[in-house]
């Protein structure tokens, strides 16, 4: 069984930016563990000889020509934000500069 | 906002050993952005150079721009590095506004280049060299206009402005191993190794390597240990460290406060600094925390690298002659000295004085006008020289006005002040500020007569052939026109008056 523990959890939570309960905590700690062990058995299935990949298809260098292609508005760019001001993205101050 | 103790540099030398490290950040200056077709352009309105990619809409997929892992490849080789046969992207994730998908797409434990090197030349011609650990690609960040507080132009406001024009735009981020053993030159050291970055990715054509736009950004690191002692210190990292001179005045800065710290007994905290241009000083960032715990993983996105030994060597047959190389070959073409040559270097005109000499000027007229005007007047105002606002059309400009006699050498000067003060072009300055030689023998002959009636004696002397005497009447004269005349045409006109031979 893969040790995840509830600190574990709670960590990765404030890193994911997740609200979770007490109770959610512990319930998720569990079902980590399982999970991960779950996706543990990939490496029993592979050998040696199988190179690690992070794509499932064998393809490299894949490559775009440096041509300038479209672009939005200002108007497109902000049509989704909750709020903009002067052609810009506004977001809560964030203390933290870097 | 408090301010930190701090050493003398001399006493901090003394007593510790500093040790450095560079994460140069380079712009590249493609046309388009790493992983999508927008423009990569400076200075355009806000959210106008971006699409679905760069706005990191759900559903959209990045694809490499081969021209940026090329320029990568470049700056690897020019770098003294290996290239990677096999590289991939990852993901380092965090969450701040200026990357809107919550992670950026950056290399981690594949670069595309390492294990390189950089020899720098310092001012007196000692060579030191940089190890670079690695150099990898990435994307840069959209730019934060933090409003509101006690600074923001809007009262009340406590609020960010995100432009994403640049987010995506391509980065190469240049990282070296410890530097050891710089002792107090570790501020010139620092200095002279981002000139020497900058300058390598100019020269590659790769980079706009323009400082004061971000193309170029460096984040030091700075430790201190006792001497003697092998284990490294505790690092800070000072941040916004964007002019040559800034670097040296953030690595000086931090060892003196570093050697406070040491000296007062406290650890030194591990922590990010900001640099402040105004005060030159730096103030507390954040710690390093478990928000730097980025969780990295390959990008699923994107396919592997693949760096053919042919394709390699193809760009290493492209690279230009290196800046070392080049320095030595621009000397002998404008046959300055060496210590004239090294002064240029040394006052950062060299790029300058070349520009200067491709818009028409001779050699010797660049050399004159950057070292002689402009570099004192870059002190002054505290800029490098390249940044002060002149440009060589100007000192070409000035330079005709010069050999045309329509002005002398202080009247160009002045001349200079009015371009910088913006009151327009020379021709400009010259006719506002009514500035011309005076010409008309008239008021010269006037000016020469009441001179030599004010000193009977020197032009008794030169009547008698002691011409050296002469130089107090032309004096005169100058005093008289405010330096307004044409220092050979009064000679003439006073030998003339007194009905001597020249």
């Amino acid at each position: 069984m893969a040790a995840i523990n509830r600190d574990d959890v709670a960590h990765l939570a404030r890193l994911a930016h997740i609200e979770m309960s007490a109770e959610e905590l512990d319930r998720m700690a569990g079902e980590l563990a399982v999970i991960v062990d779950s996706v543990k058995s990939v490496s029993e299935a592979a050998g040696d000889d199988v190179p690690a990949t992070s794509h499932p298809i064998p393809l490299n260098n894949v490559f775009r020509e440096d041509v300038v292609g479209h672009t939005f508005t200002a108007e497109q760019a902000l049509s989704g934000a909750p709020d903009s001001f002067e052609g810009r993205f506004k977001v809560p101050a964030i203390l933290d500069e870097d | 906002m408090s301010t930190d103790a701090i050493l003398s540099f001399e006493e901090a030398m003394e007593k510790y050993d500093p040790v450095l490290g560079f994460e140069v950040h380079v712009e590249l200056n493609t046309k388009t952005k790493m992983f999508s077709s927008a423009p990569n352009v400076f200075g355009d309105e806000p959210n106008t150079n971006v699409n679905e990619v760069d706005l990191g809409m759900p559903g959209v997929l990045p694809v490499l721009n081969k021209t940026a892992v090329e320029s990568s490849i470049k700056i690897g080789l020019a770098l003294n590095c290996k290239i990677a046969e096999y590289c991939r992207f990852a993901r380092k994730n965090y969450f701040y506004p200026d990357t809107p998908k919550n992670f950026q797409t950056s290399q981690y434990d594949e670069p595309i280049a390492y294990d390189g090197y950089l020899d720098i030349e310092l001012s007196d011609g000692t060579v030191f060299r940089v190890e670079i650990e690695r150099a990898h690609m990435e994307e840069d960040a959209g730019k934060l206009t933090h409003m509101g507080g006690a600074t923001g132009r809007i009262q009340g406001a406590d609020y960010s402005l995100v432009d994403y024009n640049r987010s995506g735009v391509p980065l190469v981020e240049i990282v070296t191993k410890p530097i050891e053993g710089a002792g107090s030159r570790a501020p010139e050291l620092a200095k002279a190794y981002v000139a020497a970055v900058r300058e390598i990715v100019k020269n590659l054509g790769v980079s706009d390597a323009k400082m004061e736009r971000g193309n170029v950004r460096c984040d030091a690191n700075v430790s201190l240990r006792p001497h003697g002692r092998e284990r490294f210190g505790i690092r800070s990292e000072t941040k916004n460290v964007n002019s040559l001179r800034a670097v040296e005045h953030a690595v000086r800065y931090e060892i003196q406060r570093h050697a406070a710290v040491l000296d007062s007994g406290q650890p030194v905290i591990q922590e990010t600094r900001h640099w402040h241009e105004d005060t030159r000083t730096t103030t507390s960032g954040r710690a390093k925390s478990d928000a730097d715990d980025y969780r990295y993983f390959p990008e699923p996105d994107l396919v592997p690298v693949l760096a053919s030994r042919e394709w390699v060597e193809e760009l290493r047959a492209t690279l230009p002659e290196p800046p070392a190389a080049r320095r030595k070959r621009l000397q002998a073409d404008w046959g300055y000295s060496d210590l004239e040559f090294r002064d240029v270097v040394n006052a950062g005109v060299m790029d300058s004085i070349e520009e200067t000499i491709a818009a028409g000027a001779s050699a010797s007229v660049a050399r004159k006008w950057w070292m002689g005007e402009i570099v004192g007047r870059a002190k002054t105002a505290d800029v490098d020289p390249s940044e002060l606002g002149v440009t060589s059309e100007t000192i070409v400009e000035l330079n005709k006005l010069v050999e045309s006699g329509k002005i002398n050498n202080k009247m160009a000067s002045q001349v200079l002040d009015g371009v910088l003060a913006g009151e327009g072009t020379p021709a400009e300055i010259v006719e506002k500020r009514g500035l011309a030689v005076v010409s008309d023998d008239g008021p010269l002959l006037e000016a020469i007569d009441a001179a030599l009636a004010a000193q009977p004696d020197v032009a008794e002397k030169i009547r008698g052939g002691k011409l050296q005497a002469i130089g107090a009447i032309v004096g005169g004269v100058m005093k008289a026109t405010r330096g307004q005349a044409d220092a050979a045409r009064v000679r003439e006109l006073i030998l003339e008056r007194l009905g001597v031979e020249g």
